[in-house]
């Protein structure tokens, strides 16, 4: 029903999608898997009309199809549900189906009646019962999710493309999706569903579409393949990095970060964990498992359900990260525009930012003098290329400020660094850098803990591995078991303990 | 700007150079630009504009909002906003005018009470944006009118006068030909800037309004740094309650009112920017002495003083709108 042949999508020089094929029958769920950053929202994207393929065709019923925007893409019947919905939260289910195309009476007012009677139709069919007359607000998220399908199924989709629809769902509730899953399937609709978890992909779906990189792996059916050879196709063979050398593991170092129990909502895991000094704890799991909310909950950034914590094994509760630097504990946060830098200071204000304690006159006053070489020295550490520490940060190259934002832990007596995707969007030369820097640290005896969704990265760099899934970490892994194969398999399968 | 062209440059050129450079570049540059415009005009349509006793005159007007300003200032630079001081100003004032008139306490404890209202009420204002997490906006208009139905509640709407005599010297004092409310204003000025520009806690204000959520995660306590900025401002409406209560010789429960926006003006007229962490406090002087020219200057001029609001609101709005893209 739904073909797509050798599309390819450039943003700028970077080509991203390098000729992907997919293939959507009718009555069919077809699952379209791939690592983070494999492609799969940007070819959906592609699908859905909201952005246009660089080239390739598209086609529906073997007749090519261009979409120049998402509304094309309705008229020609392809209904997608996003990970973060489209609904209007104060508004009733009815009234969000039948947003911007509502039914109107000859006197051009709304005819909520005949509105109603679609709506109830439609989710009938579905099997579905839910308020109508409430604020999608005060639906549960399976309920809102289903609000969005019987949207689409009122536009006259014929093909369904749900973007991770399980990922926020309780088991049961999923159960109850897969329910409307097979009575869409029995009726004709094609969908195309998303999933990281692949026992999900084992229990619906018929076939198998597999992306890596931008790359069109392969297609087959399920009945075919086994778990092992699907993380395979994810994962692939590639070519490694150059990473700084691991130093021998020292079982000896003592530990000065221990989680002893971290819940980040109740009903969901509870998670436990230690870290060495002198080692790199590689925190590995899709986008969504929980990662960045486990370190943000140590920190007191984030209220978790339940954290409890020792520093070099006395009890604490860091209340927000002040505290954590107080305790030596400092972050290098995943957004660097957004939560590392302040863009209107320069690069000597936003290094000395966390550190006027070092340096004051008369107890009140910045030392300005003191400011300046503390911050120069801690630039050459980490190696910053700027005009002068003046500089405005804004003009510095991802990667330096990057480093800008490392630099401002320097000038303080830390034990823990938290590195939270510390390459993202920089060149290849100066991720070698940040490498070697995270590898001087802890040859100092920094501990670190490194979140990251780049496989290479993870493997390359930890001495350990906690594999997240779900909120909670399902696995640690170290030495010559840190390979893509484990980390995948256990972040896509590794069985989840909730705890009320 | 090249670096690379100033080279060969001999050094004082340089430096003069790069003086003028950052001239250019900062917030004061349009305040200046404006406030040299405005005199000019203001010389050629009056005579007695540049005179000494005139510009005097036009300071000692300017204070009361000018110190208001100040506190204004601190709290716009983290990204807040204080509706509440025009109407905290004058509950301070009615406060320690009845101590004194009413209570026949002393008057020093009349004018520590006025603080303690202005402080209290600041820091009041400041815990709920911290911590209760309310936007200042609604937290300080809510405040705005407990503020004022306390200041009439208190003096049953009347004026309360009748203060000792001394009180006058805040508000029409001299200290040779200068008046005392400049003196404070200025004494009030050098502290903030000292406090903006050459402590941790002024870089931390600057850092919230440039990005909060960096500053939090670097280990900033922002919320003890937002409580700090809303109890300078309460400390700045109580600075002005006492000036304005000198001036008047009374507690004027109906004082102030609208003063919050000429503040805003002042703060924003002075290159400050209204998201927070750009700006410099010595621009908001200016953009006080800018408001305060042109309401002397079109008083002078004769004009009507309706015509006069429409005036200023059309030179904000033309203010804002060069502003806009300033670097």
């Amino acid at each position: 029903m739904l073909a797509l042949k050798d599309i390819r999508k450039s943003f700028g020089p970077i080509e991203v999608l390098h000729g992907v094929d997919l293939e959507v029958r009718a009555g069919e769920v077809h699952a379209l898997l791939g690592e983070n950053g494999a492609g799969k929202s940007t070819l959906m994207k592609i699908v859905s009309g909201i952005i246009q393929p660089s080239a390739g065709t598209i086609s529906i019923d073997g007749q090519d199809r261009r979409f120049a925007n998402y509304d094309e893409a309705i008229a020609a019947g392809v209904g997608i549900v996003f990970q973060e919905f489209s609904l209007i939260p104060y508004l009733t289910a009815v009234e969000n189906m039948f947003l911007a195309r509502e039914i109107k009476n000859r006197l051009g007012l709304l005819d909520r009646r005949a509105m109603r009677r679609r709506a109830e139709e439609i989710l009938k069919k579905l099997e579905v019962d839910l308020p109508l007359d409430v604020p999608i607000a005060r639906l549960s998220v399976a309920e809102q999710q289903f609000v969005e399908i019987a949207k689409a199924l009122s536009l006259d989709a014929r093909i369904l493309v749900l973007d991770e629809p399980t990922a926020t769902l309780t088991p049961s509730e999923t159960e109850h999706l897969f329910k409307v899953m097979r009575e869409l399937r029995a009726a004709g609709v094609a969908i195309v569903f998303i999933s990281h978890h692949l026992e999900e992909i084992f229990e619906i779906c018929d076939r198998i579409t597999v992306l890596r990189d931008g790359e069109y792996v392969g297609s087959c059916a399920v009945a075919d393949v086994t778990t092992d050879q699907l993380v395979e196709m994810m994962v692939g063979r590639r070519i490694e990095n150059s990473f700084p050398p691991k130093p021998l593991p020292n079982p000896a170092a003592p530990v000065v970060l221990e989680v002893t129990e971290l819940q980040l909502r109740r009903g969901g895991p509870v998670s436990s964990f230690q870290l060495r000094a002198g080692e790199i704890l590689g925190f590995a799991g899709l986008v969504g498992s929980g990662r960045t909310e486990t370190v943000l909950s140590m920190l007191g950034e984030y209220p978790a359900a339940r954290c409890k914590l020792r520093i070099d094994g006395a009890e604490r509760r860091l209340r927000d990260p002040a505290d954590g630097l107080m305790h030596g504990i400092g972050l290098l946060p995943e957004s660097r525009k957004e939560q590392g830098l302040i863009t209107s200071f320069s690069i000597l204000q936003n290094v000395s930012l966390n550190n006027y304690g070092k340096y004051r006159r008369g107890h009140w006053f910045i030392d300005f003098k003191k400011e300046r070489a503390c911050t120069e020295t801690a630039m050459d550490q980490v190696r910053v290329k700027a005009q002068g520490a003046a500089a405005r940060v804004d003009t510095l190259s991802g990667g330096n400020q990057q480093k800008v934002v490392i630099a401002r832990w320097l000038n303080h007596q830390m034990r823990v660094l938290i590195f939270d995707e510390p390459t993202r969007g920089i060149d290849v030369g100066a991720k070698a850098e940040i490498y070697q820097l995270m590898r001087d640290f802890t040859a100092q005896g920094f501990a670190i803990i490194m979140i990251s969704s780049e496989l290479t990265e993870v493997i390359g760099m930890s001495d350990r591995v906690c594999v997240f899934r779900s909120g909670g970490i399902v696995a640690t892994v170290e030495g010559s078991a840190i390979t893509s194969e484990e980390i995948m398999t256990h972040a896509t399968t590794g069985k989840v303990h909730h705890v009320a | 700007m090249s670096h690379d062209a100033n080279i060969g440059a001999p050094a004082k050129a340089r430096a003069r150079q790069s003086a003028l450079d950052w001239l250019l570049h900062s917030p004061l540059a349009l305040p200046l630009v404006g406030l040299i415009v405005v005199s000019t005009l203001m010389a050629f349509a009056s005579d007695n504009f540049f005179t000494v006793n005139n510009i005097l005159n036009v300071l000692r007007q300017v204070s009361v909002v000018g110190i208001l300003a100040v506190g204004m200032t601190f709290v716009i630079l983290t990204g807040g906003i204080d509706l509440s001081v025009g109407a905290v100003m004058a509950l301070a004032g009615t406060i320690a005018a009845g101590l004194m008139v009413n209570m026949g306490l002393h008057g020093g404890i009349g004018l520590l009470a006025a603080v303690g209202v202005g402080v209290g009420l600041g820091l009041f204002n400041g815990a709920l944006v911290a911590w209760g997490k309310m936007p200042a906006i609604i937290v300080t208009l809510a405040t705005m009118g407990i503020a004022r139905g306390l200041g009439l509640i208190y003096s049953g709407g009347y004026p309360i006068s009748g203060l000792p005599g001394w009180v006058s010297w805040f508000g029409v004092g001299r200290i040779g030909i200068v008046p005392v409310p400049v003196i404070i204003m200025v004494v009030v000025y050098l502290l903030a800037w000292v406090l903006l520009q050459r402590t941790a806690f002024g870089r931390h204000v600057y850092a919230i309004g440039g990005n909060e959520t960096a500053a939090r995660l670097s280990g900033v306590r922002t919320r003890m740094v937002k409580l700090a900025v809303f109890g300078i401002s309460g400390l700045t409406a109580s600075i002005a309650a006492i000036v304005l209560t000198g001036r008047l010789m009374s507690g004027q429960p109906n004082a102030g009112v609208g003063f919050e926006l000429d503040a805003i003006a002042a703060v924003v007229l002075g290159g400050t920017a209204i998201a927070g962490g750009r700006g410099l406090i010595l621009g908001t002087l200016i953009g006080a002495v800018l408001l305060g020219i042109l309401n002397n200057g079109l008083n002078l001029m004769g004009i009507n003083p309706y015509m006069q609001d429409v005036i200023k609101g059309l030179i904000i709005l033309l203010a804002i709108y060069i502003g806009r893209e300033w670097r």
